[in-house]
């Protein structure tokens, strides 16, 4: 599985989506409706997943922003 | 000595100020909306007072319980206050409930762990109780968060709300009710929720003196909760190789209803088996889990005739958590 499969199940699961609806560009507030709760849940869950650490959601506007923020921290 | 003693849950109690104020009030108030609240913290109204204190509202509800136990206020050898909003620090609100019911055997005291008091008074309680002379011991969650929250603070304010419910155990040869616990506290995040903060003011001290408005970093406060109580909720059931089948239902700190559906979804537990009443009353600190045991007991929940066993699980400043399991007859 890669990076953006493994958010976006996360994504699909925590926001009760279709896998089709959370793509890379999707935007978090407009397209999936997800409020600063829905994020903290996504963000919490990846940090257990690949266990890292992601300090702050702002800047995070798409799932792309998500999936490049966690691959930055696994190179790091 | 009583080291065979067993400790049950005789009776539930609680006292909810008249004055409901809905989500609709608060815009009047300050910047925010009834969707806003209601998406976010499923609250829909709460309960403030106009002007009953922490120990009144605490012995109002002591009558109830007292009452609907039909206890001597002489049995009781024990009263603990779990409150993070006391009239003052000295007298303690537990006192003053004494006070109120005479009653003149019993040992009187605050605790104080923030929404997870009750937790730990319960704990605490049940553990003395074992080892006193007297039979009943009152355990109370009562609050005024409306005097402690920041009415400028649009985050934290819409959140809160006042009341007070408690329990009365009784010492007896026969049935137990409590099985397992897990109490937790980590101060080294305490500054995620810090309320009542009382700074040095002597005439040798030059610094600024601090308020003392309730202040929540919410993403801290959340992502602790999330990970925490799944794993405090968790640990008990294996203690007694549990598993959330054999739970009949998981009574959490209504704190905020997408908490509680998160860690439903954590523990992979249907939703059914977490009775809420934080739509009616916001989150009331550590009087919100024996609002609800009242509530359940009074709906004939809580004393039914097949034994229930109930997790109870509370979270809050200290950062403090506690889960107790009970076994309810």
């Amino acid at each position: 599985m890669t990076t953006f499969e493994k958010i976006q199940e996360i994504i699909v699961d925590q926001l009760d989506k279709e896998e089709s609806e959370v793509q890379r560009s999707t935007n978090f507030r407009e397209e999936l409706e997800a409020d600063s709760l829905d994020l903290f849940q996504i963000i919490n869950d990846i940090e257990d997943e690949f266990d890292i650490k992601i300090e702050s959601e702002e800047g995070l506007t798409t799932v792309d922003d998500l999936v490049k923020y966690v691959e930055t921290q696994l190179e790091a | 000595m009583n080291n065979l003693a067993k400790i049950r849950i005789l009776s539930t109690g609680r006292y909810i100020p008249k004055r409901r104020v809905l989500n609709q009030e608060l815009t009047e108030w300050m910047d925010t909306s009834d969707d806003w609240i209601k998406k976010r913290t499923g609250i829909q109204s709460r309960y403030l007072s106009t002007g009953e204190e922490t120990s009144d509202l605490c012995s109002k509800a002591a009558d109830k319980i007292v009452s609907n136990g039909g206890v001597r206020v002489e049995d009781i050898g024990l009263i603990i206050v779990a409150t993070m909003s006391p009239d003052s620090q000295s007298p303690s609100v537990a006192s003053k409930v004494q006070a109120h019911l005479g009653a003149v055997n019993a040992v009187a005291f605050d605790l104080n762990a923030a929404c997870s008091g009750f937790i730990y008074a319960l704990s605490a309680a049940e553990k003395m109780l074992r080892h006193m002379s007297h039979s009943h011991a009152l355990v109370i969650g009562g609050e005024v968060m409306s005097k402690v929250v920041d009415w400028n603070d649009r985050k934290t304010a819409v959140l809160f709300g006042d009341g007070a419910g408690g329990v009365m155990l009784e010492r007896n040869s026969d049935t137990e009710h409590f099985i397992s616990e897990d109490l937790k506290t980590d101060g080294t995040r305490g500054e995620a929720l810090v309320s009542g903060l009382s700074t040095v003011s002597n005439p040798i001290f030059e610094g600024e003196t601090a308020n003392g408005f309730l202040t929540m970093d919410g993403r801290e406060i959340f992502n602790f909760v999330i990970k925490s109580i799944p794993m405090s909720i968790q640990s008990v059931m294996a203690d007694q190789k549990l598993t959330v089948d054999d739970i009949d239902q998981f009574i959490l700190h209504q704190a905020n209803a997408r908490i509680i559906e998160s860690v439903s979804k954590k523990i992979k537990c249907p939703i059914e088996k977490f009775p809420m009443n934080i739509q009616h009353y916001g989150n009331t600190s550590a009087a919100s889990i024996p609002i609800l045991l009242d509530e359940l007991n009074e709906q004939n929940k809580l004393f039914t005739d097949k034994k229930q066993k109930l997790i109870l699980s509370a979270f809050g400043g200290g950062l403090t958590w506690g889960t107790l399991l009970l076994e309810i007859n």
